[in-house]
């Protein structure tokens, strides 16, 4: 395969290469491809929350496939951020069973408080606001997840909260230690 | 209270680890199996207990085990549906996280039974702290003997690896998670040839529910029969409901097929009635894909019987005046819900996930998302409305995969129960695009 320069400059850590061979592990030698999703997730983890081209060409190269076999697949699945986002992204449950319980208004309670729309990132850049269909918590609703984590249960108090702690946390990968 | 078969041990301090899950009876299933069963063996008690798949469409477990093709020098596969994402569905979500141990032993007795040497765990990508859990209770497996080569010295050998997806709700249909995790984008195959003929990289492949999987080590501990004394009739154990919406006790509960659907909103071991005070007006009984029921409905048939949480009772009258138990994703609606509202909500995510691939489902989910938003925020015609039920019949039955079906079904139930309050979002669109206005049915016929 033919490389180009930017390709070569994105260079995964010691630490997610570990990852990435682990679950490269899990798959027959001749599917390999099997790990992509895998993998996305920890080229999106490792380059500040999104994949850009040159990230998807470096997993592609990875797993020996054409480039395009893995735009194919960035594109189709709604976890994958294909263009820069803040610091944080809030992903808002909007679903029928979340907005019984008031999903509409936690979205109209953060797009006031981070003086963006959803879709949008807010001014200082701490944190991109999107929605995003059930993700398993309609007990608990309203809610939203930042990267694994969920925020359950959220009133406008708890959700400021949030907002606040989330200011000051210092982003880790998981394979970092104190994760 | 209803006895636990799943859950019994849930709130047990540090029953997430090994040493104390092992200590609650845990593992135990895969020692009677592998020491004192042969594969075979464990198939016919799975298939005598009566269990029914637990991912929606209630298929019997033990037939579809024994259907698994056994061709010469082929790998089989046993790949469990952890993919949770049918709305108002949180219930494998619960077992994986406190439960892990559990699955995991699921999969050793399943695989055993079914031949696999290698398993898989394919779980939505959202999910990913929920992987690290399982991830580390299949370490702890391993580390004992329970996975790995010849286990418990008995010559069967099996690895057990956990698969994130990436966010795909159709990812959850059977064929479409095969591919996803041979690495390709989550379109649904043609059926025949099923998975258990050609699944996983094209070998014989079971695909079973997380809560199907986890009910595995109860049946072979404790035999079929007393599996089979839970239930009624053809609806037979228990079943792990996600209670939600506007109820005071939202969350998990396991509840032993029968138990009347009065009863389970109601009682104070359960939902413990409808929040602040207010009336029910709708219940969702199986996932966002069944049919919607009025009050009236989902407490009694048009026989004026009780209806139970059963399989045959939901259904009892059809789509008419029935329902289904679906994945047990039961969320219930007070007198203050828009009816209108929320089903675009659910028309949208179908359209959003829908992969694309036939166009009925395509363009139809499309259809109907654009024409519901366009009722709910004022500009419906009355015609919007048969337009709603004549796109869902043109889904219905055309499309490769079950989601177009399940994009239709909600849209057609809610117009064939709630027609009045769509035409009341017709007629008076100033009325009903006010803040927090609601239908209300007294009001309407004066008006
Ligand atoms: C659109 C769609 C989504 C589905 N989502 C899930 C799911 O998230 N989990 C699940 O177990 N089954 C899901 N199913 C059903 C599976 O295709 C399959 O029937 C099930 O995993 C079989 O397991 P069981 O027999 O143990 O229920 C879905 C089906 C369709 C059509
Ligand atoms: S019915 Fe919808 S989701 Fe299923 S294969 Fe067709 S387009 Fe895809
Ligand atoms: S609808 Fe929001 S988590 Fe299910």
């Amino acid at each position: 395969m033919e490389q180009t320069a930017s390709v070569n400059q994105v260079q995964f850590s010691e630490g997610a290469m570990a990852e990435i061979r682990r679950y490269l592990s899990h798959y027959p030698a001749d599917r390999q491809k099997s790990a992509i999703l895998p993998i996305l997730h920890i080229a999106q983890a490792e380059f500040g929350g999104w994949v850009s081209p040159e990230v998807m060409d470096k997993v592609a190269e990875i797993l020996n496939i054409q480039p395009i076999e893995v735009y194919e697949v960035a594109t189709f699945y709604t976890m994958f951020n294909l263009k820069p986002v803040g610091k944080h992204v809030l992903e808002v449950c909007r679903t029928g069973p979340c907005m019984l319980r008031g999903s509409d208004q936690l979205i109209e309670h953060l797009e006031n408080r981070l003086g963006c729309k959803v879709g949008e990132t807010s001014a200082d850049g701490n944190f991109t606001l999107k929605t995003v269909e059930c993700l398993a918590s309609c007990g608990t609703g309203p809610m939203l997840q930042v990267r694994e984590q969920f925020y359950e249960d959220l009133n406008p108090a708890r959700a400021d909260q949030m907002l606040e702690d989330l200011k000051a946390l210092t982003v880790r990968k998981p394979w970092e230690e104190n994760y | 209270m209803g006895r636990k078969l799943l859950t019994e041990h849930i709130n047990v301090e540090g029953i997430h680890t090994f040493d104390v899950y092992r200590k609650h009876g845990g593992y135990a299933s895969v020692e009677k199996a592998i020491k004192t069963m042969s594969p075979e063996e464990v198939v016919e008690e799975v298939k005598a207990s009566g269990l029914r798949g637990r991912g929606g469409a209630g298929f019997p477990t033990g037939m579809k085990w024994s259907f698994l093709a056994k061709p010469e020098g082929k790998p089989r596969y046993l790949v469990c549906n952890a993919d949770e994402s049918e709305p108002g569905t949180f219930k494998d979500r619960y077992l994986m996280e406190k439960l892990p141990h559990l699955l995991i032993e699921g999969m050793i007795t399943s695989s055993y039974a079914l031949g696999a040497r290698t398993s898989y765990i394919y779980i939505r990508g959202e999910l990913l702290y929920v992987l690290r859990i399982l991830e580390k209770a299949i370490a702890e497996a391993y580390a004992n003997g329970f996975l790995g080569e010849n286990i418990l010295g008995s010559g069967y050998s099996l690895d057990l690896h956990v698969h994130p997806g990436g966010g795909a709700y159709i990812c959850g249909e059977e064929t479409a998670l095969l591919e996803s995790l041979e690495g390709k984008r989550g379109n649904p195959r043609n059926k025949p040839p099923f998975p258990a003929v050609w699944g996983l990289y094209g070998c014989p492949t079971v695909v079973n529910n997380v809560e199907s999987i986890a009910t595995v080590p109860w049946i072979i501990t404790n035999t079929a029969a007393e599996y089979a004394k839970f239930g009624i009739g053809r609806s037979a154990g228990t079943k792990l409901i996600s209670a939600g919406g506007n109820i005071n006790k939202p969350g998990v509960y396991e509840i032993e097929l029968g138990v009347p659907v009065e009863e389970f909103i109601y009682s104070d071991e359960y939902c413990g009635g409808i929040w602040k005070g207010r009336d029910m007006k709708a219940v969702i009984a199986g996932g966002s894909s069944v049919p919607i029921l009025p009050k009236e409905l989902i407490l009694k048939t048009t026989n004026g019987e009780d209806r139970l949480m059963t399989y045959e009772s939901l259904s009892d009258g059809g789509f008419a005046t029935g329902t289904m138990l679906g994945s047990g994703g039961f969320f219930v609606m007070d007198d203050q819900t828009c009816i209108v509202r929320h089903t675009w909500t659910l028309a949208r995510f179908y359209h959003h996930e829908s992969c694309g691939q036939c166009s009925p489902c395509r363009e139809g989910t499309g259809w109907m998302e654009k024409v519901l938003h366009r009722i709910e925020h004022g500009h419906g015609h009355m015609r919007d409305i048969d337009l709603l039920v004549s796109v869902a019949k043109q889904i219905e039955g055309n499309t490769i995969c079950p989601l177009g079906d399940a994009a239709a079904w909600p849209v057609a139930a809610a117009v064939r129960h709630f027609r009045e309050e769509f035409e009341w979002h017709v007629k008076h669109p100033q009325a009903a695009t006010a803040p927090g206005a609601v239908f209300n049915k007294s009001e309407s016929v004066l008006a």
